[in-house]
């Protein structure tokens, strides 16, 4: 392991107890640059991901509702500097209440939910603030060992200003008894870092008679954040 | 540094009814007169096609996302992009930011395609001088039938050369 390795946060790229990473993962160590090569290429131009509020709410998606816990997720996107990332896209995406992802790939046999799509996208606030309703997502099974499952998780997708900042991740459940098995959570050797993919619930986002409520703030790599991986 | 960044995770195999939107491979309309079509694969360490791939073209305000079909293809029509100033006064030969995402891939990868008609500029392009010159040609696309044609190996002899952002 490389001096980058050891301080980064992020996982490696070969991590061989996830199985896919053994042929995908480059060989050969990534060219470091001085920061500002990359961090002067601007983030995207968000009209050109449409996003409708509607977009926030998964469980208005369809005629009906949705089966399964129905939740708020909400919480900040920062930069490791502290600062608010306002007006920046958030894309989430996930498999229904029951595990099952409306991706023609998933085959895991659990029912799909007609009132279900699990794809969802909001741009910050002024404060870097984001919020989503939507219900529970499932675990499910997968095939990198014998008897393997993912604890339940959110996908997101994140920008912030410049492609340095760029962050597709996972949010977990706080509890989930998955979590200690799952290779992918835990390719992530800082015990801290892995936290960091965890939500908290929180009674104040809790709606009464109405939806429960967790809290998770996002911290994307600020200007004077070291390049990982190298 | 102050917190610790949020790590990535994986973008998983499930991605494709949610981050593809409509036209998102066109970062330009087709009548503009400097599109330019590029075309490529993204390759595994078996040389095998990746086929829940999502690449992301950003440079110069242009933002293209493409999703790799069942041949592990991908493809974009973006403005070819003008040579640009870098830090301490060096010109950075035209070029494309690449970001590849994959089922298997813990964090995205980041790479460039240079043009290949620009081999003066590329000869003096600051970042193509860090990169070891045996390597070089992973970065520049070649010219095939009308398009640009930019394989991406995550692996093997032709490994692409990837930067640490």
């Amino acid at each position: 392991m490389t001096m980058a390795e050891q301080t980064s946060f992020d996982p490696p790229y070969l991590h061989p107890d996830y199985r896919s990473t053994v042929l995908r993962a480059p060989t050969r160590p990534l060219v470091r640059l001085p920061n500002e090569w990359f961090h002067n290429a601007p983030g995207p131009a968000f009209g050109r991901v449409p996003v409708a509020p509607s977009d926030a709410d998964l469980t208005r998606q369809h005629q009906g509702e949705p089966l399964g816990q129905r939740i708020i997720i909400t919480g900040r996107v920062l930069d490791s500097d502290g600062r608010p990332m306002p007006n920046t896209l958030v894309e989430i995406w996930q498999a229904n209440a029951a595990g099952r992802y409306v991706d023609p790939g998933d085959d895991h046999p659990a029912p799909l939910d007609p009132n279900f799509t699990g794809a969802g996208r909001c741009l910050t606030d002024a404060d870097g603030r984001y919020r989503f309703v939507t219900v529970q997502p499932g675990a499910y099974p997968w095939r990198n060992h014998p008897n393997a499952w993912r604890p339940a998780h959110v996908h997101f997708s994140l920008f912030g200003p410049d492609l340095a900042s760029r962050l597709v991740t996972q949010m977990y459940f706080p509890g989930d008894p998955l979590m200690p098995h799952d290779p992918i959570l835990q390719s992530i050797a800082d015990l801290r870092a892995r936290e960091r993919l965890v939500a908290r619930f929180d009674l104040d986002t809790t709606e009464p008679e109405w939806a429960l409520g967790y809290r998770w703030d996002v911290v994307l790599r600020g200007r004077n954040a070291t390049p990982t991986g190298a | 540094m102050g917190e610790i960044p949020t790590p990535s995770q994986t973008v998983g195999p499930f991605f494709g009814f949610a981050l593809p939107f409509a036209a998102g491979e066109r970062a330009v309309d087709g009548a503009a007169q400097d599109r330019v079509r590029i075309e490529g694969q993204l390759l595994d360490g078996a040389g095998e096609p990746v086929p829940d791939g999502l690449l992301e073209v950003w440079q110069a305000g242009q933002f293209a996302r493409s999703r790799t079909d069942s041949e592990g293809v991908f493809h974009f029509v973006v403005r070819k992009p003008p040579a640009i100033p870098g830090p301490n006064g060096a010109t950075q030969a035209p070029h494309l930011n690449l970001i590849v995402f994959a089922r298997g891939l813990l964090k995205h990868l980041v790479t460039r395609l240079y043009f290949p008609d620009e081999a003066s500029a590329n000869s003096t392009d600051p970042v193509l001088q860090q990169v070891d010159p045996e390597r070089r040609h992973t970065l520049i696309a070649h010219a095939a039938g009308g398009a640009l044609h930019f394989d991406v190996h995550l692996q093997g002899e032709s490994e692409t050369v990837f930067f640490a952002v």
